[in-house]
């Protein structure tokens, strides 16, 4: 797998830990919420960076209250088809003003990273093989867009108004 | 009508590369089917049991001239000289190759035209009234709303993924002649007592293996709040919808499993979050709304003596008059229907000489505007009455001028197994065959109006819950067998049609209809009582037992 | 075993197809190779998954005929249809040829 940010591979610094796995001694870590809940605070006295996994049945408000305390929140996206993800990034950006990484993992196509950009997810967990030029052509394909989002762009309904 | 400006272009245009991409991809070996399929779908590209097939959308059923004959032009060069009108304002081709899908969007998108999201699990074509802007009986034209949910639904980026495929409808009377309460969600314009305008907005309508007749959920959304109301709306639904049965992913399934009062809470929460965030400025809605400034019609006087004179004249004129002109809001003007349910042909097609033949009317005689109904149908809105005696002359000479809006053969169905990858039996050999039957238009006159809605599968694209004579036509151990559905109305009044008992095969399902219109007339109190009042009166006991107690 | 044909739709135009004598796929039902054992089905069953991959076609699946004078007879009302074209339409699709 690779992390592709802005159009570009990054070094993943994060490690997904299953929860069953041990946690390791140091080192960033992303559980899931299951694990967050019932570790929670020998999770946050780790001393060391936290993210959080929600699969695509666990809509951020499940865990506001410690939204503030991960570093990234991974949503997947089990299946291309289920578009539940979208909503909770725009969530996580607009209601509870998250400013973290969000990041997609799972099925993710490159016809989806458009909207997926826009809903507010800014890093992608792809395979190896994913080919850049699908973030090359997300940047692109759109020139403008009818909605607000979280990317803070006027919509079409504004530009036409000065 | 609506004019695109530069952004409406480059966005269709834009789309237009991109899925030029997609089929090169696709056809590269980049993209398994599964992974295409939704991409494709999502541009009206189905692949049926024939050939590929695209679906265009006609947004609010509205059409110029020019669109139209782009229309034809398709037809004749990319498909085999004819298209399929829906049920929900598109047009289908039936026979398109894939290579050649993304020249034809561009081709249309050099009309202002699309597939965008004529399929797929997204916020699908808006549709509305077709006698938007000509009929008295509206509040204002629907049409700028349904443009302004045009453009905020399109490439939506939260909401392209959802449970299942939404599908709004947007009226402005209290006639109801886009079934908006079976829509997912439907929206009635009304103006409160200061006369500002507002929506009223129903919920989880549908039609469909569980049809369910929508529920009013708000009053009156005042006209800023529209889209963020919406917002909400979609918002829970793309949250909590089901997805783990395709059967049970509508939104009208979540809305009755959860109960309107716990699914408008919800709602009403989310919309208070975010009110507000969608901008639509009063600038904007102005600027739409001029588009759709009503056309300089003369105020002529409101009887025409040329118009009065070849109905006494002309019975066939004077039937034609009666099942497919309306009065148009201003005087000495009418609304013509134009059936596309002529003997022998299969309900909604048109061939492409017959679109350039009502293009070239709309531009003489019509304000260079068409409509297209969710009854597979055409309309002119805005003839002058003394040019509507031409007008059907020109008609009738391309079987187009049938005297039949309303009547027992003009039949909503949908393509079925003829062509329809999930179709179970044929429907347009029955819908034919029902036409044949009644083919005495005089006859059908005197039976009144009367909808038959006829379905090849479960899907029910062809709306035979809501037929005032429904047929579902179902596969029983690999035979075609038609269910007999009555007393259903897509309309204000909306019903479910019941079940009359056990399925007919193709050799007497006409007969089972003309023996339900035969027990009407036989219990009707005087001419004037339709078959759906009657039926409403009577119940279904005397057509059971006219249907099944002799065999 | 009830004799079955593999049929599909051709990728790049959506025509409906049969799998034929050597690598040829059919646009004719008539021409299609007709599996009568397991083994037989077996082998136009890669041949068919073969194709899907190969992205000539799309949706490959075995369907149940019968065989009476040399005729090859779809088992389904739907494969009758796709085999011929729409009912209501005989100029169309294949059986405008015949």
């Amino acid at each position: 797998m690779k992390i592709v940010k802005e159009g570009a591979p990054v070094a993943d610094t994060w490690t997904h830990v299953g929860d069953e796995a041990e946690l390791p001694d140091g080192g960033a870590v992303i559980v899931s919420l299951a694990r967050f809940k019932a570790e929670r605070d020998a999770l946050m006295g780790r001393n060391a960076p936290l993210g959080l996994r929600l699969a695509s049945h666990e809509p951020p408000a499940d865990v506001a209250e410690d939204l503030g305390r991960f570093e990234v929140v991974a949503l997947e996206f089990p299946v291309f088809r289920d578009g539940r993800g979208y909503t909770h990034a725009v969530q996580l950006r607009q209601r509870f003003a998250y400013r973290g990484e969000v990041r997609a993992l799972g099925d993710v196509l490159w016809d989806q990273i458009p909207h997926m950009l826009r809903c507010g997810v800014d890093t992608f967990e792809v395979a190896d093989d994913f080919p850049l030029e699908a973030f090359e052509e997300a940047r692109t394909v759109f020139s403008n867009h009818y909605q607000p989002d979280t990317t803070g762009r006027r919509t079409v309904f504004e530009l036409r108004h000065g | 009508m609506y004019r695109y400006d530069e952004f409406d272009q480059a966005a269709v245009d834009e789309r237009v590369v991109q899925f030029r991409g997609q089929v090169e991809r696709r056809l590269k070996g980049q993209m398994t089917e599964e992974q295409f399929k939704p991409l494709r779908l999502m541009n009206g590209l189905y692949l049926q049991l024939h050939a590929y097939m695209l679906r265009v959308a006609i947004p609010y059923g509205t059409l110029s001239a020019a669109q139209m004959r782009m229309l034809a032009h398709v037809a004749r060069k990319y498909d085999k000289g004819y298209g399929h009108f829906t049920t929900r304002q598109n047009i289908q081709y039936n026979w398109p190759r894939l290579v050649d899908t993304p020249d034809i969007l561009a081709d249309l998108a050099k009309v202002q035209m699309h597939g965008i999201q004529t399929s797929g699990n997204c916020i699908r074509n808006v549709t509305s009234d077709p006698f938007a802007g000509a009929t008295a009986d509206e509040v204002e034209d629907p049409r700028p709303w349904c443009e302004i949910i045009r453009q905020w639904s399109t490439f939506h980026p939260e909401f392209s993924y959802l449970p299942r495929k939404f599908k709004i409808a947007v009226i402005a009377s209290e006639q109801d002649r886009a079934a908006i309460r079976l829509h997912d969600i439907g929206i009635r314009i009304v103006k409160d007592a200061a006369g500002e305008t507002g929506f009223e907005f129903w919920i989880g309508g549908g039609m469909g293996r569980t049809p369910i007749i929508a529920k009013k959920i708000r009053d009156f959304v005042p006209k800023a709040e529209l889209l963020d109301y919406a917002t909400a709306c979609l918002r829970v639904y793309n949250a909590l919808g089901r997805r783990d049965n395709i059967y049970k992913a509508r939104i009208k399934i979540l809305v009755h499993e959860m109960g309107l009062d716990k699914f408008s809470a919800l709602v009403d929460e989310e919309f208070a979050r975010i009110k507000g965030t969608v901008a639509l400025p009063e600038a904007e809605i102005a600027r739409i709304r001029a588009y759709f400034a009503p056309p300089e019609l003369p105020v002529l006087p409101a009887t025409s003596t040329a118009f009065e004179a070849k109905k006494f004249e002309d019975r066939a004129f004077r039937d034609f008059v009666r099942s497919n002109v309306r009065p148009h809001k201003v005087p000495g003007h009418a609304i013509v229907s134009i059936s596309l349910k002529a003997d022998g042909i299969a309900p909604g097609d048109a061939t492409a000489e017959q679109m350039d033949l009502v293009a070239d009317l709309a531009e003489r005689h019509s304000q260079n505007e068409i409509r297209v109904t969710h009854e597979q149908n055409l309309v002119l809105p805005h003839v002058r009455l003394d040019d509507v005696h031409d007008v059907w002359q020109a008609l009738k000479a391309a079987s187009l001028g049938t005297a039949n809006i309303g009547l027992v053969s003009d039949i909503i169905c949908c393509p079925g197994l003829d062509y329809c990858d999930l179709a179970n039996a044929r429907s347009i050999p029955v819908a034919e065959a029902i036409q044949r039957r009644f083919a005495d238009l005089e006859r059908q006159h005197a039976i009144g109006g009367l909808k038959i809605k006829m379905s090849g599968c479960i899907n029910a694209c062809g709306h035979h819950h809501v037929g005032h004579i429904g047929i579902l036509g179902v596969d029983k151990h690999g035979q075609e067998l038609y269910q007999l559905q009555l007393g259903g109305s897509g309309a204000e009044d909306a019903s479910l049609a019941k079940l009359t008992g056990a399925g007919f095969p193709p050799d007497r399902i006409v007969d089972a209809v003309e023996t339900v219109v035969e027990t009407y007339l036989g219990l009707r109190d005087g001419d004037d009582e339709s078959f759906l009042a009657c039926f409403r009166r009577v119940g279904m006991a005397p057509f059971k037992a006219a249907l099944y107690e002799d065999r | 075993m009830a004799m079955k044909v593999f049929t599909a739709n051709r990728l790049s135009d959506g025509t409906v197809v049969y799998i034929g004598p050597g690598d040829t796929w059919a646009e004719v039902l008539d021409h299609a190779l007709v599996a009568a054992t397991a083994e037989e089905e077996a082998a136009l069953k890669t041949r068919a998954e073969a194709a899907v991959k190969a992205r000539l076609v799309v949706g490959a699946y075995a369907m149940p005929v019968t065989v009476e004078n040399g005729a090859i007879r779809p088992a389904s009302v739907r494969e009758r249809i796709r085999a011929a074209g729409p009912s209501n339409r005989t100029d169309l699709g294949k059986q405008a040829a015949i």
